[in-house]
């Protein structure tokens, strides 16, 4: 099979904060309701990680949930795995209503990196990121694109948007990153 | 003359001195002046030219509210108009240039229309340059426009940065006073997050200036002690150089600050846009002195009182060596004892009033200052700099008594509280009548979400004048506000010395009876030239409303928005209607408090970001590969892919050519592609779409149309059925997102117990669109997937690999031509393309854009949403009765197409053109009748809706809506262009290739 | 610029988040509905100075559509609730009463 390649293709730029292609990335997105045992157990079977609550994000990128509305999550993990564990999910799910859809390849995830990288979400997002706690996703507006935010701890924090402007996020990101306009 | 005084200067460091210039001319000032103080010490009052009349101006105030100090800085990338000296800080290299004025500040010839100021009166320019009609264009227009602006439009693209910054606090602070600094002590602590901001670079605000005590220790030393205070407290960010700009709902505040404009080149953005989120607010903006109305007050070296001050004693100038003070109130009576313990001359002080001043009065008799009691000033002497006043009796119409000769007359009509902010979301004001002043009436705060009051008021912005009295009124502000903001307030106590003051005395006019000749020289607005007689003369012609004299006479209408001339011009109207100020009222203040950067607006967005552009996985290809780019909502599409030495156009034919006799392939990525899963999920889209989807056979494709309640076609595409109950949606490129909202507004809101879900997949498939007669041989070649006419049908689909990538296959087409879409996943996007291209070779394949798109589509007759529609255009109006559904009780649409209107035989149809010329119909060519309509116009029947050279039959075809067109075949249509001649069009069949479909089915 | 509770995600969204969607509780009228009928669910809304339902979407987060009750001349919010309901609230609609005693709104109050 032939390489498979991310919008960014791997970019970062170092600014007083990093911002990085986090490469690629598998995603599930699932609508059904997530208090349903199987839901929660076909999620499971693929991230290793539990529901989250309102808002929560369970793991991390290489197996992770994430809770995107009050019936839609978002599945992370290795992209190799997506096409096979959709399928696992799937089938899983059979007897369920509810919807497994890949798009890893949908979207774009970026990594910032640094002591500052609260204050550089604060530069492109209405969301008050300052009092984001770990662990809590932030669906928002990010300047003029919808995207999704959360800090994995301190000085790391993830973004996910569509991928079609991963080269207006990037850019975005790295300028409201550039040495000079640290705010404190 | 105005210089550097030897000593003094707070704000100023002596040891670091900086050169600037001004008009070309090299001048040098310290670090921490402004441009104002700067000029000043190098003797240069004179810095403008007033907007309608061109008279000299000089500097008259210290701060944001200078009407005159408007310059040029800068040039090339880094140019900015409108600067005011004021709030410019002074940097190593600026470069100023005085604005509105032509040739030169010194000599101005525009200066003659002050000569002709008795024939400019208020309301000039619509009384003069309505008739007669035909000299606006060439005479009136002109000659306002060359004398008309100030400042000039920079020419370079912005070569600075600017950007945004989203701040969240429970309690702001505006105003780092003495007032904002007492009130953010009681946050200390509270558990709030606090941000307290001031405009200038300097904390403390006037106290230190007037030479106040604070906690029995000097004003510099308290502000220094405090502001170290609420540093050091975890809960409380403090931040200079940042103006509350704006108030707004909900507690949103625009704050605007300014980084790089006083260090050029270190690499910072010039402005940040802080856009809070407070829970509360609280206003310390201070007060504003008030000019006086009389003869003369703007020749230059009348200033501000308060400002002459500021200068000595901040920045360690002195606007001169003659300072006659003129005041109505006790604060003025400063100013002169600061000049005179600088050791310049104050040969007077006029007050207004008849029993003078308390305290200050004695002290300045003390120092050798004489004091004229119930005086004016009848008159300023002087044309580009006062050379001395007239006195006359404040009671009279303004008989000169004596001369005094000055450089300098440093006026103060009293205070007004910088209310702005408070007014911006709603909050009213009282009349105070005894400082004659508004201030904001606490018992009518703007209203936040929850219907609390979200902003108050502290310090002399809340009308408490006297120090004494802002430290009090501070306090228990800032307690309340914490409280409000739901903290714990910390307890404070801070104390200054009551002082024994005289009243002040409303002066709006100097002398109370001044006569007309005097009233015409009275100036209330510097800046737009508004004087006491034009006030007074838009009253009589009966603009009562303050609202329409401010219209009529431009008072405070120019970049300063009246912060000097509002109260005074609305005393003068009052006075003139006879009727007490606050019957008058006042006019609307809006943000933002001091005009702020376009830049600062648009942040970051601008060039490579101005907006988002979507950009398929091909998209670099493409830009490599001679792609001419066409905006498709925020995606980019190929229009067509030039080689080189090729036009445009013929690119596009090419394209056609190859596509229809070779191979062509399309980035088709764009197309939404909705999942739609459940047991409803038929039931659903059978509502959504005019047609039947529900009966749609597990592996096949059928085309759609999406109509509006209205019933007007809003999408369409081919829904792919996936399994039983799973289907796909393809949308048009611009439709994904709100027709993938559309969706889910009707689940989440009308039809929430259908068992449906939706997510939006477009951008995980690449798709390509392999089309041409050797689409399936390149297929094969690639390898995998069984492409063939069997296996995968026309209107069939088909899961597998092809070239070992994933993917799924659609026989659709939409040029008529053997076509296969295939979506890949889109991260192989760029391989699949890569692959496709490299095993095409053999067969002539050429990626092709969307306008050879558009033509084989037209040559075919298919509809394109946007062209043939444009949201007036209901299906059956494009002869699309085949796809609405005769058996379904509802859709979407359906009732809105059986209203009368809809069903009107008279509806334009849609219907092929043909040019009998063989030419290309104009876009948006209408069809003329006989006869005109009421207006004298062409009667119209029908237009064009898409038109094109097409390649494969070598001549102009298009589509159009006529009138009964179906029944009219043959008939010719006369389209006017808009060269006068006309084209003429024989109705046909809109299919002009190809009409039986044999190419497609292979 | 508003802020409006999304009571499905729980965020206090920025008004920039959200789209709005007119009118709320509007009753659909399809095929076999009368001309006024059909003109009063696709044209004619309230306009009131005061008491409001509308309609928001929160699109730039969970995605969710929810009703908001506000005042449209203080702007004051009186409560955020579900989409999936024909009235508002007798919760709420107390609450509108507490705070605009009198308050009517197409068929409540």
């Amino acid at each position: 099979m032939s390489e498979a390649v991310t919008a960014l293709n791997g970019a970062a730029s170092d600014g007083y904060v990093r911002v990085e292609d986090a490469g690629l990335c598998g995603m599930i997105s699932l609508r059904g309701d997530l208090s349903d045992a199987k839901v929660k157990k076909a999620c499971k079977d693929v991230s290793g990680q539990g529901m989250p609550a309102v808002r929560g994000i369970a793991g991390g990128l290489d197996g992770g949930i994430g809770w995107m509305s009050p019936d839609e999550a978002l599945i992370l993990l290795p992209y190799a795995e997506a096409p096979a564990a959709t399928a696992r999910m799937e089938i899983a799910l059979k007897t369920v209503h509810a919807l497994v859809v890949e798009v890893s390849d949908a979207r774009a995830v970026f990594t910032l990196r640094g002591e500052a990288v609260r204050e550089v979400l604060a530069k492109v997002t209405p969301a008050d990121i300052a009092t984001l706690p770990v662990g809590e996703l932030r669906r928002t507006r990010v300047a003029q694109v919808a995207g999704a935010v959360w800090l994995s701890d301190e000085t790391t924090a993830h973004l996910i948007c569509f991928r079609s402007v991963a080269d207006y996020m990037f850019e975005l990101l790295s300028r409201s990153a550039m040495p000079g306009s640290e705010v404190r | 003359m105005s210089t550097r005084l030897a000593n003094g200067g707070r704000l100023v460091n002596r040891d670091r001195a900086v050169s600037f210039s001004f008009n070309g001319k090299q001048m040098r000032g310290f670090e921490g002046d402004t441009l104002a103080s700067a000029l000043l010490a190098g003797d240069q009052m004179l810095v403008g030219r007033s907007f309608k009349y061109h008279r000299p101006r000089g500097i008259v105030a210290s701060g944001a509210e200078e009407p005159n100090g408007l310059v040029n800085l800068g040039s090339g990338d880094m140019f900015e108009p409108n600067a005011r000296v004021t709030t410019t800080e002074v940097f190593d290299g600026l470069q100023a240039g005085s604005q509105n004025h032509w040739p030169s500040l010194e000599f101005d010839v525009g200066a003659v229309n002050a000569k002709l100021s008795r024939f400019l009166p208020a309301g000039f320019y619509y009384k003069m340059f309505i008739h007669p009609r035909p000299l606006w264009k060439h005479v009136y227009e002109p000659f306002i426009r060359q004398s008309a602006g100030l400042g000039k439009a920079p020419k370079d693209r912005d070569g600075e940065r600017y950007e945004h910054f989203y701040a969240h606090v429970d309690l702001l602070i505006i105003g780092g006073g003495i007032a904002g600094l007492v009130a953010a002590k009681a946050a200390i602590g509270s558990g709030l997050r606090v941000l307290v901001v001031e405009q200038t670079a300097a904390w403390g605000g006037r106290a230190p200036v007037d030479g106040a005590e604070i906690d029995g220790m000097p004003a510099d030393q308290w502000v220094a002690q405090t502001v170290a205070e609420l540093d050091a407290a975890e809960n409380i960010e403090m931040r200079t150089r940042l103006m509350g700009a704006g108030v707004y709902d909900h507690g949103y505040v625009l704050g605007y600050e300014r980084i790089g404009d006083h260090q050029p080149g270190a690499s910072l953005p010039k402005h940040r846009l802080w856009r809070i989120r407070a829970g509360h607010v609280l206003t310390a903006t201070g007060a504003i002195e008030r000019p006086l109305s009389f003869a003369g007050n703007d020749v230059p070296g009348v200033m501000l009182a308060s400002a002459v001050r500021d200068y000595a004693v901040n920045f360690g100038v002195s606007a001169g060596d003659r300072t006659v003070v003129v005041t109505n109130n006790d604060d003025a009576y400063r100013t002169a004892l600061v000049m005179k313990e600088a050791g310049l001359d104050v040969p007077a002080i006029i007050d207004a009033r008849d029993g003078g001043a308390g305290a200050l009065g004695a002290e300045a008799e003390a120092a050798g200052i004489r004091v004229l009691k119930g005086k004016g000033i009848a008159k300023v002497k002087g044309g580009k700099r006062v050379t001395g006043v007239a006195t006359c009796a404040m009671a009279g119409e303004g008989t000169p008594q004596e001369e005094i000769a000055c450089d300098v007359v440093a006026m103060s009509g009293g205070w007004s509280p910088v209310v702005h902010l408070w007014s911006h979301c709603g909050g009213k004001l009282l009349w105070d009548e005894h400082h004659a002043f508004f201030r904001p009436d606490p018992e009518r705060a703007p209203t936040g979400a929850a219907g609390e009051a979200f902003v108050s008021v502290a310090g002399s912005a809340n009308g408490a004048m006297a120090l004494a009295n802002v430290v009090v009124d501070a306090a228990a502000q800032g307690v309340a506000a914490v409280k409000a903001a739901g903290g714990k307030a910390a307890k404070v106590a801070v104390k200054a010395e009551a002082e024994d003051m005289a009243a002040m005395a409303p002066v709006w006019m100097m002398p109370q009876g001044a006569k007309y000749e005097l009233r015409t020289k009275m100036w209330l607005d510097y800046q737009n030239d508004v004087k006491v007689s034009d006030v007074q003369l838009a009253a009589q012609e009966g603009f009562e409303s303050v609202e329409h004299t401010k219209r009529y006479t431009t008072l405070g209408m120019a970049t300063d928005q009246g912060k000097l001339s509002n109260i005074n011009g609305l005393a003068i109207l009052s006075d003139a209607l006879n009727q007490p100020i606050p019957q008058t009222g006042t006019t609307t203040f809006r943000p933002p408090y001091t005009p702020i950067s376009m830049g600062a607006i648009a942040g970051e967005a601008r060039d490579t970001i101005f907006q988002p552009l979507r950009k398929t996985p091909m998209h670099e290809w493409h830009d490599a590969h001679g792609a001419h780019w066409e905006p498709v909502g925020h995606w980019r599409r190929a229009y067509c892919f030039q080689q080189p030495g090729e036009s445009v156009e013929d690119a596009v034919q090419r394209e056609v050519k190859n596509t229809r006799e070779k191979l062509g392939l399309l980035d088709a990525s764009t197309l939404g592609k909705l999942i739609v899963k459940g047991p409803d999920a038929g039931k659903f889209l059978d509502m959504l779409y005019t047609n039947m989807m529900s009966t749609l056979k597990v592996g096949r494709c059928r085309y759609g149309l999406m109509c509006s309640e209205n019933g007007f076609l809003m999408d369409d595409g081919v829904v792919a059925r996936l399994s039983e109950d799973t289907f796909l949606c393809h949308t048009t490129s611009g439709g994904a997102d709100h027709i993938h909202a559309h969706m889910e507004e009707w689940l989440q809101t009308e039809w929430w117990d259908w068992k449906v879900w939706v997510v939006n997949a477009t951008e995980q498939y690449a798709q390509v669109a392999v089309v041409g007669p050797k689409a399936r041989k390149v297929l094969q070649k690639l390898g995998g997937l069984d492409v063939s006419r069997d296996a995968l049908p026309f209107m069939g689909w088909a899961e597998g690999e092809i070239a070992g990538i994933p993917a799924r296959a659609f026989r659709i087409s939409f040029s008529g031509e053997l076509s296969y879409e295939i979506a890949v996943p889109a991260n192989y996007g760029q391989a699949f393309w890569d692959k496709l291209i490299e095993a095409g070779e053999e067969f002539g394949v050429m990626p092709y854009g969307t306008e050879a798109l558009h033509i084989m589509r037209a040559e075919k007759g298919f509809i394109m949403i946007g062209d043939e529609t444009d949201g007036t255009v209901i299906p059956q109006d494009l002869e699309l009765n085949w796809a609405i559904s005769k058996k379904k009780e509802d859709f979407i649409g359906k009732r809105g197409q059986e209203r009368v209107h809809m069903t009107d035989p008279d509806r334009w149809k849609l219907v092929g053109l043909k040019t009998v010329d063989g030419s290309v119909l104009p876009d948006g060519a209408y069809a003329v009748s006989e006869g005109s309509n009421a207006n004298g116009q062409r009667n119209v029947i029908g237009r064009v809706t898409s038109t094109y050279h097409s390649p494969t039959l070598d001549r102009g075809i298009a589509m159009g809506l006529v009138k009964h067109g179906p029944d009219r075949m043959g008939e010719r249509l006369e389209f006017p262009k808009v060269d006068g001649t006309s084209v003429h069009a024989e109705i046909c069949d809109p299919v002009f290739f190809d009409r039986e479909g044999e190419k497609q089915d292979v | 610029m508003l802020t409006l509770n999304c009571p499905y995600c729980g965020i206090a969204a920025d008004e920039t988040e959200l789209s709005p969607g007119g009118q709320a509780h509007l009753k659909r009228f399809g095929p076999g509905s009368s001309e006024d009928e059909f003109e009063g669910y696709l044209f004619m809304r309230e306009n009131p100075r005061g008491v409001h339902f509308e309609r928001w979407r929160h699109s730039n987060g969970c995605g969710k559509w929810f009703h908001a009750a506000r005042c449209t001349s203080t702007l004051e919010v009186f409560g955020t609730y579900s989409a999936q309901t024909v009235e508002p609230p007798a919760e709420l609609r107390k609450t509108i009463s507490e705070k605009r005693p009198g308050w009517s709104w197409g068929e409540f109050s």
